[in-house]
């Protein structure tokens, strides 16, 4: 039986603070299969919807951090699920966006999954590893915590349209900080679909903020934006991030430069990027 | 108005209706076989007991009593799932295990809670606000770790030990379970788990978990039984680790049997938990502090806080506001949502209670006991405090594992720390002060595996636990916890 | 603290004293700021845990129908806004004197509370129903006016008929360590009020620590307070549980070291009865029984009180109930 049927085409959009609006600027732009078919109208974010985004990661600050890490844990693990439970779409999407089988799409998919899982795990270890007391030479009790560093802006890559994304994103999230992220230029839809997913996490409204768009345009105001206090430049080219770095030195950034192996999957350079060391000291007397 | 009724002013008005939690929740099967394998089994020879209600002395269900046969089996196929399947399977699969497992709990907790509540005796408020969310957060927190041991800092790649065989107690049979569980798992270990004899039904339960989560067959085994199951486990030549909790005698007869093998141990033993409260504590959440130590799951807790130490110029007004709060205890139907204190979890051990507890009389402390009224049927013990205690009595030295308080002074710092140290145990404390300084001070000179300050009975997955000295060694709980179950 | 204090005043007729042998007088300031300094500390975490758990008692039938009664009995039905007119207050005294028409089973609210220059027209509406008229003064609610403006405030209020007086404490002077002005202000309001009693508002929102509180508490109650009251209702944070612990706590020590009784009123943000049975169990099981009771316990609220009927109602019909089931005013 042959089915007649229309479907309905999705529009998609920017999220920011747990809504999904149009640009307030109402531009889109194309996005095409790795061949070159049209796939859709993306909204392409303007510097003001980079603001607004920047706007609600800092206002969602306090109540992300002020979670319990086990709590930040179960959120990023329902995301998971929510990814797990909605597989073959993304890895439709990640097929189309990169020119994969879809044996390798879906594979693709399977290891983000697994490395959100990963995320969702370092939660509440963070603090253990990176943390701990330290024997001062005198009667003090002395510890250092890792606290989150703030708001990061996360420049997604360019070529990986899912598993780079998870990277850049869930890496400051798991230690407390909220992100504002520009998924890849030509490859957004996997990452668009990942922030429909947070919003059914339990994310906090603001916690995660994803925008769509042109990388060249937005980056220099995700950079020199004094409320930003991580930049994560893994999605510009190496040239480009040097200026983006002279324009973050502006605020004392902490920047993170593209690596030139994306750093071993299982490594800890991006945990450790976006996180202050806060020690304490405290009397020991009678 | 007059001080009578000042002192009378309790409960009175607002006299709270039974509020019963429905036993139908539980869905219990009349008899359980042992888990070997993956599957239900009977024992080879057929041998079952009873597990009773301790608030009603009903039998709940019939329960397999494992012989060494079985034990040899269960053994067997934890070898077998550790060699085919377990020591091949990747950190991160071994981790959405124990997701899993985590989040069968979170489903099923209510279930979990009411089963605890009717086979260990302790308040439904108590299994479904603390001992089911605590064993859940448990799995979760050790599947984190096991696609990260090159980071636990025990060097790159460290190696699990094979397998471990795991006998927990009857206090918190579920959370327990969890603690023996998740970290062994997570390592990488397969297991054979022994479970209390008077507290089977929460393991059982858990089995149909692992079978809900499809956790490979062997990897985890439950042989339920009295002692004789855990001498045989104990013995047994293809365990490769002992984790055992329970009291210190029977800590001290296995580390005598596994002395002269290669097997791993650990031990989790008694206590004599020493509660100091300085003359600047905030006074009413001290009192309550108190209460929950010792009266939290009916006493029968290893870390219990089970002497007051209290300084002795605020040692009347303190033991006035204790003695107060101790006849507002709810003692009854462990199953009513209201109950602060529930069952003794045998008969066996409330004889123990009994015969301590008359030892104080008999040494010359003064007593006061709650004057609750206690159900004809079941194993039941009011709430007491003895004080004018001192560090020569036996109910200041002995473990009573039992809702009983011992009251001793102290005029400074040195002597609390001294009088806190002054006994064979090491495994918890509390230190209440609103001074820093001097909480600090305490706590570094404390011999105890766990100090709490300005809290008490405070349990996480991420905070280690565990004793010193004679309440055992190794700790059960954050990075530190995976010491045990990895080869290193 | 183990030297009973209270304060002795002119306006102490009326009060009863237990064991006078024990009393001593505050003599000054340095002598108050000694006793507040040496009461002990609230631990934040400790407090909230203990109302937490609190929280969980399973309140059911005959208990929860007596103390949804309870509850209404122990409302001040209270409108507090600038557009108040005397029609507004028409409709709260009629309602507060028969919550609801249908059903005279259901008890008549404790007091009605309005500002004092509509306190005559309450008194008026209310003719001589048991329900009180309380009256906030002394510059509800922010507290910031001049002595003299604050008693001519408390005066007028007093002669328009005002059976309670609830006044504000100046919370910036007791945040710079004024605690003598606080208290000197507070016994000239209750000298002032002469056989009315007084409610004395510690706005515990913005004192914010619960240490702060306790202080508070004490300080009010040894100035002669009758009542000590949470919050105005006009600030952002208003009553919480663990607030009213500490303030219960603070009563019950206090009437045991005095033998004076003062009671405890929570306001602000109480809408539902689940709230409502939530404070009396804390109520309950910290300063005790002779607590519940409207003398000493009392909610200021106003859309409280149709949760409460909409409650009772469904305890006897077994089915939940409409908003309209009740007057919305």
């Amino acid at each position: 039986m042959s089915e007649n049927r229309q479907d309905v085409r999705k529009t998609y959009k920017l999220l920011i603070n747990g809504a999904f609006p149009r640009s307030e600027s109402g531009r889109s732009y194309e996005v095409t299969t790795f061949n070159g078919a049209f796939l859709a109208n993306v909204a392409q974010a303007s510097l003001k919807d980079v603001r607004d985004a920047v706007s609600a990661a800092r206002g969602a600050q306090p109540k992300w951090v002020g979670a319990t890490a086990y709590n930040r844990g179960q959120v990023i693990y329902r995301l998971a699920e929510m990814a797990e439970s909605r597989r073959g779409e993304l890895a439709e999407q990640v097929a189309l966006a990169e020119g994969l089988k879809p044996g390798p799409a879906k594979a693709s998919v399977g290891r983000c999954i697994d490395r959100i899982v990963w995320y969702a795990g370092w939660c509440d270890k963070i603090t253990q590893v990176l943390g701990g007391a330290n024997p001062v030479a005198g009667p003090f009790f002395n510890f250092s915590l890792p606290t989150p560093s703030g708001v990061v802006a996360a420049v997604a890559p360019q070529e990986s349209s899912l598993e780079g994304f998870v990277d850049v994103v869930l890496a400051p999230l798991c230690v407390g900080n909220t992100v504002v992220a520009l998924a890849s230029e030509a490859r957004p839809i996997p990452a668009v679909l990942l922030g429909e997913m947070s919003a059914t996490s339990d994310f906090p409204a603001g916690v995660l903020n994803i925008v769509t768009g042109f990388t060249s345009e937005l980056t220099p105001t995700l950079a020199s934006h004094e409320d930003v206090d991580g930049l994560d430049l893994e999605g510009v080219d190496a040239q480009v991030a040097g200026d983006l770095a002279v324009l973050a030195a502006g605020s004392i950034k902490r920047v993170l430069r593209p690596s030139p192996s994306r750093g071993a999957p299982s490594s800890m350079r991006r945990l450790r990027a976006f996180v202050e060391t806060s020690t304490v000291w405290h009397t020991i007397g009678q | 108005m007059s001080d009578d009724s000042l002192a009378n002013s309790r409960l009175g008005s607002l006299e709270y209706d039974p509020a019963p939690e429905s036993a139908a929740i539980a869905r219990l099967r009349p008899s359980y076989g042992l888990f070997i394998g993956g599957e239900f089994t009977d024992p080879m020879r057929h041998e079952q007991f009873a597990t009773l209600n301790p608030a009603t002395e009903e039998t709940l269900a019939m329960v397999a009593q494992a012989s060494a046969v079985d034990v040899d089996r269960a053994v067997g196929a934890a070898r077998d799932a550790y060699d085919g399947v377990w020591s091949k399977t990747t950190g991160a699969q071994r981790a959405k295990y124990l997701f899993r497992i985590a989040r069968l709990i979170q489903e099923r907790a209510r279930e979990l809670a009411v089963v605890e509540t009717l086979d260990n005796g302790k308040p439904i408020r108590e299994s479904r606000d603390i001992d089911i969310p605590l064993a859940a957060a448990h799995f979760f927190y050790y599947a984190g770790w096991a696609d990260k041991l090159d980071y636990a800092g025990f060097g790159a790649s460290p190696k699990p030990i094979g397998v471990a065989g795991q006998i927990i107690p009857w206090n918190f049979p579920l959370l327990m379970a969890a603690w023996k569980l998740a970290p062994a798992l997570a390592a990488g270990n397969t297991c054979v788990l022994k479970p209390a004899e008077t507290t089977p039904l929460t393991a059982l339960v858990l089995a149909e978990i692992l079978q809900q989560a499809e956790l490979p067959d062997g990897v985890v085994n439950i042989v339920t039984g009295d002692g004789t199951v855990g001498a045989a486990l104990v013995d047994h030549p293809g365990v490769d680790k002992i984790a055992f909790t329970g009291s210190t005698d029977v800590g001290r007869l296995i580390q005598r049997s596994t002395a002269s093998s290669d097997k791993r141990l650990t031990l989790e033993l008694g206590g004599k938990g020493a509660n100091i409260v300085f003359e600047d504590a905030p006074i009413d959440e001290t009192i309550e502090g108190i209460i929950d130590g010792i009266f939290f799951n009916q006493g029968h807790v290893c870390c219990a806080g089970s002497r007051l130490l209290v300084q002795e110029s605020i040692a009347d007004e303190v033991l006035r506001r204790l003695i107060r709060r101790v006849e507002q205890l709810r003692v009854g139907d462990p199953m009513d949502k209201n109950t602060d204190v529930g069952a003794i979890n045998s008969a066996a051990q409330l004889e123990r209670i009994k015969e301590l507890t008359a030892y104080g009389t008999s040494e010359g402390a003064t007593r006061y006991t709650s004057s609750c009224v206690l159900p004809d049927k079941g194993y039941w013990f009011a709430p007491t405090v003895f004080a004018d205690v001192t560090q020569s009595h036996r109910i200041a030295r002995e473990e009573i594992f039992g809702p009983v308080l011992s009251v001793l002074t102290f005029r400074t710092p040195e002597e609390a720390v001294a009088k806190a140290n002054n006994t064979t145990y090491g495994l918890a404390c509390g230190v209440w002060s609103e001074k820093g300084s001097r909480t600090l001070w305490v706590a570094a000179r404390l011999r105890a595996g766990v100090i709490w300050a300005n809290t008490y009975n405070r349990f996480d997955p991420t905070s280690p636990f565990g004793g010193m000295r004679e309440s055992g060694f190794g700790r059960e709980g954050g990075r530190h916890g995976l010491e045990a179950y990895l080869d290193v | 603290m183990t030297t009973p204090l209270r304060l002795v005043t002119e306006q102490e007729r009326g009060i009863v004293i237990a064991n006078p042998s024990h009393v001593a007088r505050v003599e000054s300031g340095t002598q108050l700021s000694a006793i507040l300094t040496a009461l002990s500390g609230v631990d934040a975490v400790g407090a909230e845990a203990r109302v937490a758990k609190l929280a969980t008692r399973s309140i059911k039938k005959s208990t929860k129908m007596a103390a949804l009664d309870l509850a209404i009995s122990m409302v001040d039905l209270t409108t507090l806004e600038g557009a108040d007119t005397f029609g507004r207050v028409t409709s709260l005294c009629t309602k507060a004197m028969s919550p609801a028409a249908q059903d005279p089973s259901v008890p008549h609210v404790a007091a009605v509370c309005v500002y004092p220059d509509l306190a005559a027209h309450a008194r008026y509406v209310l003719g001589d129903s048991p329900v009180k008229v309380a009256s906030v003064a002394t510059a509800f609610p922010s507290g910031r006016a001049s002595l003299k403006v604050k008693l001519l405030d408390v005066a007028d209020a007093l002669e328009a008929g005002a059976d309670e007086i609830d006044m504000v404490i100046d919370r910036g002077a007791f945040l710079s360590g004024r605690t003598g002005q606080v208290f000197d202000e507070i016994a000239a309001v209750k000298g002032a009020c002469g056989r009315a009693h007084l409610k004395v508002i510690l706005e515990t929102g913005e004192l914010v620590t619960y240490d702060n509180v306790r202080r508070a508490s004490w300080l009010a109650m040894l100035a002669g307070a009758d009542f000590i009251k949470t919050s105005t209702g006009k600030v952002p944070v208003a009553a919480t549980t663990a607030v009213a612990l500490v303030m219960l706590e603070a009563a019950r020590d206090f009437a045991e070291t005095s033998g004076r009784l003062v009671g405890v009123k929570v306001a602000g943000g109480i809408r539902s009865a689940k709230d409502a049975i939530r404070y009396l169990v804390v109520v309950n099981e910290t300063a005790g029984s002779t607590w519940l009771t409207p003398d000493l316990f009392r909610f200021g609220a106003s859309s409280l009180l149709n949760d409460l009927l909409r409650q009772r109602l469904k305890q006897q019909r077994g089915a939940y109930v409409r908003s309209d089931e009740f007057s919305g005013d």
